[in-house]
């Protein structure tokens, strides 16, 4: 007869894989890293039915840094593979990271259709308004008149994007956003993503020190969201422009239709077979 | 030279034709069933314009008492419900001196070119036939008249159109019959056609195109899940999986687009799942970066990927074999992998069964390649064959010890964790890796991956299904895919006339079996390499691997014809 070992609780870092991050000090996203294992482990999620997704930049590091499985795939793509893994493995705890390039320029088309698709998963956006690991070039949510990228000396002269305006507008079923200088916020709006049925869109504010050191100065920019989480779209979308794009909370929850698979096995491959007989 | 038509056993060449609306499809699917029913085989083509709707199109159909896989050289009888862009058929539905025109006075001339063959023509009152009868429709006029002057039985007929056309009510069905039984009454005796013999005892067989097949072959290999974009002439795999899927416990997710469709699969394998995605060139190449993901990821899935004219939108709505290149050579970095060719309809079934067996037992990607041709035709066949292999992922049990993701083992197969496996924790990923999955930039880590990688495809034994060799001789042709049924038809001409020859049609492409390939030829006179590109894409493949001696020919000719048994022949016989 063997003995089980009391069940512990799992602690935050042991969700926290041994492999040390490329990350630069200072970088946001360690908060990030921190806080998503705070979540997971405030939520007991058992490590090994939990999935952590992403694609290809800084932030899409995150999979290797945790001890849950993890994919790190190709640039921009994070979403369709945690769809495809959702869609297969219901079962599991689905979880999306990666940054502003990777989600809303390569990948924008996929953040759409993932918000309209509100799978039951949770993506997490590390928003620094660059791309560092390219060396710092300018990304969809970047400011028109930013000249310090070399490919773009004059500024990119385009609006930015309005990640939470998007998400909204296309279907996401929860819409947030963090700062990475305010952990336990943070830990609390992930708690409440993972939790929420559908797509949870978190946008996490995540200063890049080497790219953007003027990012320092979001600590003394960011506030509350300047308005009540609401159910209501047309409200959130109030919310969202008059609030300015650095006001921290929920902003946008409600239910909508979760698209999930139903398969019922009720025939056998060799029924499908006869289906051709004569 | 005549083109030695001498098939052990005849078979009929039928072409029906008309303008948008006009029922062509319908009329040549309910005669498929019909001759189904009269205990034969037979193969039924389709050829579209690139309207959506209302475009003209035509059924090419061969019957016969064996199974067919290829169109015949000239068609025996054409039936026209109307000659609007008739012109467009002109080289596919080539007719001689045998052939027999059915035309309906009602609907105009003949136009001159198909005269200039030499063709016979009966009248049928095919309009005038169906006005008379309440919802009469020319194109039922027309399949009785037919189906009269072949010998098919009546209530074979009526039995398929009763099968076909039940769904839209007793109103429509009644209308149909009505025409179909006008339409035998109306025929003349003295046609030369020649009646279909009765067949007794026919064989169990299916009626299956070659897209349902392949979503057939996807689930016998146990493919759960899939994920993919719409796009001609592929979506009827999707159409067919869709439903069916399901009722064996699986789903299918429409994607936003093919960079999608890909990752989502690689997610859904990722996952435990048996995955596939399917397209067509273009979807293909979109889906490149995410094949090598596969590959290196070593997340197993397959692409089947039915293949049009290329490239760019090319020809969407008609067949070419021009993908070979994309499918062997299109990823960036060394990216082993698998490419398979279906046969012909009945092997979409097969191969697509065992891509899946081997990309599960191999954790890597296999790319299908089947056609517009076979993927949109629909066949009677005997049942497909089962894929024998063994087919099963080899997975990483439950607090494995020190989890190595990406161990190196002698085969090159690494057991793999599935989510939810306790102590089998891993990261999966594109970038090059440890045998933890660790990301690594280190030359050692590099070639002991690129080695196992390649290693577990190379090494493995493919058995007997690697090809499809028939007869034997001095003469071979060498082929691969929709090409294969011409090529088998040509070497068994020839070798009647006295040419001995074999054909070898590859169903695995990629790893080239070379040492295989190289034991078919040898002692070969003549070689000939037949595909339907205009670049000789095998052809090449086959130089650049040095199986080919200098003297080998190439006979690549673009899509959308079909190459024909006699243009084989005709092209094999300029060395004699």
């Amino acid at each position: 007869m063997t003995c089980q070992p009391p069940v512990t609780p799992l602690k935050a870092k042991d969700y926290k894989s041994q492999i040390k991050p490329v990350w630069c000090p200072g970088c946001g996203h360690f908060s990030i890293l921190s806080a998503v294992t705070k979540a997971l482990a405030h939520l007991a999620l058992s490590k090994e039915q939990t999935a952590l997704i992403s694609g290809i930049g800084c932030s899409s590091r995150l999979p290797a840094y945790t001890d849950v499985y993890g994919f790190h795939g190709v640039h921009g793509r994070a979403l369709a593979v945690a769809s495809g893994l959702k869609a297969a493995r219901p079962d599991l705890t689905v979880l999306v990271a990666g940054g502003d390039g990777d989600g809303f320029s390569i990948g924008g088309n996929h953040f759409m259709h993932a918000c309209r698709r509100n799978m039951d998963m949770t993506y997490i956006v590390m928003d620094n308004e660059v791309y560092g690991m390219t060396k710092g070039q300018a990304s969809p949510t970047t400011a028109p008149d930013w000249t310090q990228s070399k490919l773009t000396p004059h500024g990119t002269g385009v609006p930015s994007f309005n990640p939470a305006a998007i998400a909204l507008a296309t279907g996401a079923s929860f819409v947030a956003r963090g700062f990475s200088g305010d952990p336990k916020t943070l830990t609390q709006l992930l708690v409440e993503a993972i939790q929420h049925k559908g797509f949870s869109f978190v946008q996490v504010l995540s200063p890049c020190t080497t790219f953007r050191p003027e990012q320092k100065n979001w600590k003394h920019e960011v506030h509350d969201f300047s308005g009540e989480p609401t159910q209501n779209s047309a409200q959130a979308a109030h919310n969202i422009h008059v609030d300015g794009g650095m006001g921290v909370g929920i902003i946008y929850q409600a239910e909508h239709p979760v698209w999930e698979p139903t398969p019922s096995a009720t025939h056998t491959v060799d029924d499908l077979n006869m289906g051709f007989s004569l | 030279m005549n083109s030695m038509h001498t098939s052990q056993t005849k078979t009929y060449s039928v072409a029906i034709i008309g303008s948008g609306g006009s029922g062509v499809v319908t009329t040549g699917q309910i005669m498929l069933k019909a001759i189904a029913n009269a205990g034969f085989y037979g193969l039924m083509s389709r050829s579209s314009g690139p309207q959506i709707r209302g475009g003209e199109s035509a059924a090419m159909l061969r019957i016969g008492k064996d199974p067919v896989t290829c169109l015949d050289d000239r068609f025996d009888i054409l039936m026209a419900f109307d000659w609007l862009n008739s012109d467009r058929f002109n080289d596919e539905i080539p007719l001689g001196p045998n052939s027999t025109i059915i035309r309906d006075p009602d609907a105009g001339d003949i136009p001159q070119e198909l005269l200039d063959s030499g063709a016979a023509v009966i009248d049928a009152p095919l309009t005038a036939l169906s006005k008379e009868i309440k919802q009469g429709r020319v194109n039922m006029a027309g399949l009785g008249f037919i189906s009269d002057l072949m010998g098919i039985p009546k209530e074979a007929i009526q039995g398929a159109v009763e099968d076909t056309l039940r769904r839209k009510g007793p109103e429509v069905t009644q209308a149909a019959q009505s025409c179909i039984e006008a339409g035998y009454h109306a025929t003349k005796t003295d046609s030369t056609i020649e009646k279909l013999p009765a067949i007794d005892n026919p064989n169990p067989r299916w009626n299956i195109s070659g897209n349902e097949a392949s979503g057939l072959g996807a689930v016998r290999g146990g493919v759960r899940f899939v994920a993919a974009y719409p796009i001609t002439p592929a979506s009827e795999i999707l159409e067919w999986l869709a439903p069916n899927l399901e009722k064996v416990g699986g789903s299918l997710l429409q994607a936003e687009d093919e960079l999608a469709s890909v990752n989502m699969i690689i997610g859904g394998s990722f996952g435990g799942v048996p995955s596939l995605t399917a397209t067509s060139g273009p979807g293909l190449s979109l889906m490149m970066e995410g094949l090598g993901l596969a590959v290196t990821s070593e997340t197993p899935i397959v692409v089947s990927n039915v293949m049009r004219g290329g490239p760019s939108t090319g020809i969407p709505t008609k067949s070419e074999q021009s993908d070979l290149n994309i499918a062997l050579y299109g990823f960036h970095g060394d990216a082993p992998h698998l490419v398979l060719g279906a046969l012909d309809i009945q092997d979409c079934c097969f191969t697509t069964q065992w891509a899946v067996q081997l990309t599960e037992e191999l954790q890597t990607v296999a790319i299908v390649l089947s056609d517009q041709s076979q993927g949109q035709a629909r066949a009677v066949i005997d049942p497909p064959p089962e894929a024998t292999a063994a087919g099963v992922r080899i997975t990483a049990p439950a607090d494995s010890e020190d989890y190595l993701r990406y161990s190196v083992t002698d085969s090159g197969v690494s057991p793999m964790a599935i989510p939810g496996t306790p102590g089998g924790i891993y990261t999966a990923d594109g970038l090059e890796h440890n045998p933890k999955g660790t990301p690594s930039s280190m030359a050692g880590d590099h070639q002991v991956q690129l080695d196992k990688r390649l290693r577990k495809i190379v090494d493995y034994n493919y058995q007997d299904d690697w090809a499809v060799t028939r007869g034997e001789g001095e003469n071979v042709i060498v082929t691969w895919g929709s090409s294969s049924g011409a090529s088998f038809e040509a070497a068994e001409r020839l070798t009647a006339n006295g040419h001995p020859t074999k054909a070898v049609a590859l169903r695995l492409l990629a790893p080239l079996q070379i040492d295989r390939l190289l034991a078919q030829l040898n002692g070969a006179k003549r070689i000939v390499v037949v595909e339907q590109n205009h670049s000789a894409q095998f052809f090449q493949y086959l130089h650049a691997n040095q199986v080919l001696p200098g003297e080998a020919r190439s006979l690549a000719r673009p899509g959308p014809l079909p190459i024909r048994p006699s243009d084989i022949v005709t092209f094999m016989m300029e060395d004699f």
